[in-house]
């Protein structure tokens, strides 16, 4: 029945303090789906992404992976994750590598070879033994990209991958996305450029 | 291909050994601070030795308490300061896993370095060497407990701008029976009596602390990462 193995949310409220944040959010993702969520500053899609991958629990409505309810299958779903954070999310002390070991390795058993694969598909295996603190923000950025590559995820929750990358760094996480929807990937998207065949949620302010 | 507990469990170890030691200051902080405090009581008192021998429980439970909880506020901050703990929290294995492989690694860079330690302090302090035992036992379930403790404080506290003091509040009216037995469990053993009593009652907290701290612990964290 489930054939596209979706990730759905059900009228979605979320408030932070006073505010009504998300108004009853609604929407389903298939396998090979990628949303992109946009809209202007302060209008929650950074909170939307933290309810996908149910580090924030909303006030009222279901989010559900197959049909069951993430909270409930918490430890599997988070599995099959990939979550990027609009921060990088490396420790300065470790050097790329190691903060892909620590964090990968965490999610499935991986070997230092594929680490330094993922490395170098988003252009960075050169900085892979420099600790992190002394790369630039946009090296930090295709490291966390590297990251969520390594995790072989089914699900990307990206938050504006796009952020201090280069015209080349752009595009490679646009084909990124490409391939990951060809292999049957879902996920969703913070970008405010338009990406090309994606569907759109506009959140309102 | 999944990830077993023990290894998640080493893997974290191994994790919180290479920042722990690529920062020797964070390391060296809390032990300095046990050396100092204590080593001040016998500069301050007459060096008469009854007198310190009296003291000596005291001191070093209260050195050893502080100095704890000054590495405390940094179990999980640092984390959260950079999105790593997210990053943890997604990781697909439980939370309290991860939770109970920082606290074991911060026992074993404060707590169990600190016992290790401390007979140098002890001699200083003039405890006697039969006392020794007694005393590194009491110390090593003391800290471990306090450590415990200290990870359910710092996870309610991490998400806040000066949680310091709050976790001290929250942390060290926990830790009194800590105080009290450990403290006691050194002064029987210096008079010569059986620590005996004591030393179980220690034991008794660290194994509670030992199994349910993890939980609330995970249960502050998941409250401050919303």
């Amino acid at each position: 029945m489930n054939s596209g193995a979706a990730l759905s949310l059900d009228q979605v409220h979320v408030w932070r303090g006073d505010r009504h944040v998300l108004r009853g959010v609604s929407l389903q993702l298939r396998a090979g789906e990628l949303l992109q969520i946009s809209g202007p500053n302060g209008t929650g899609k950074t909170t939307l992404l933290r309810v996908m991958c149910g580090l924030l629990r909303p006030e009222q409505g279901r989010v559900s992976w197959c049909g069951e309810a993430i909270t409930e299958i918490r430890e599997q779903y988070q599995a099959l994750l990939a979550y990027a954070s609009h921060e990088p999310a490396l420790k300065g002390d470790l050097t790329a590598l190691e903060n892909l070991r620590f964090s990968v390795g965490l999610k499935r058993r991986v070997s230092a070879g594929d680490l330094t694969a993922a490395l170098a598909c988003t252009g960075v295996e050169a900085c892979a033994d420099l600790p992190a603190r002394v790369l630039s923000a946009g090296q930090r950025r295709r490291v966390a990209m590297a990251r969520v590559l390594a995790m072989r995820a089914r699900v990307w929750l990206l938050d504006e991958p796009f952020t201090n990358l280069d015209a080349a760094g752009a595009e490679l996480i646009t084909r990124l996305l490409r391939e990951h929807v060809e292999r049957g990937g879902l996920g969703a998207v913070v970008a405010h450029h338009a990406l090309d065949g994606l569907r759109r949620l506009e959140l309102q302010a | 291909m999944n990830v077993g507990a023990w290894q998640v469990l080493s893997l974290m170890l191994r994790r919180e050994m290479c920042l722990y030691f690529r920062r020797p200051d964070q390391l060296l902080q809390p032990l300095v601070f046990f050396l100092i405090v204590t080593a001040l009581f016998p500069l301050g008192l007459s060096p008469q030795l009854s007198l310190l021998r009296d003291m000596a429980p005291a001191v070093l439970w209260v050195a050893a308490l502080l100095s704890a909880l000054l590495s405390l506020e940094g179990l999980f901050k640092g984390d959260a300061e950079d999105g790593t703990l997210e990053q943890l929290a997604l990781c697909g294995q439980p939370l309290g896993l991860i939770v109970a492989a920082k606290t074991l690694s911060h026992w074993l860079v404060s707590g169990a370095a600190l016992v290790i330690m401390s007979p140098l302090v002890a001699v200083a302090l003039g405890i006697p060497r039969e006392a020794f035992p007694a005393m590194l036992l009491s110390l090593g379930l003391g800290t471990l407990t306090l450590s415990w403790l200290g990870a359910i404080g710092a996870g309610l506290t991490v998400g806040l701008r000066r949680g310091s003091v709050l976790l001290s509040l929250i942390v060290l009216p926990l830790a009194m029976p800590l105080l009290i037995f450990g403290a006691g469990a050194t002064d029987r053993a210096i008079s010569g009596a059986s620590a005996a009593g004591p030393l179980y009652f220690l034991a008794a907290l660290c194994v509670l602390t030992s199994t349910l701290a993890p939980f609330a612990a995970t249960a502050a964290l998941r409250i401050t990462l919303e």
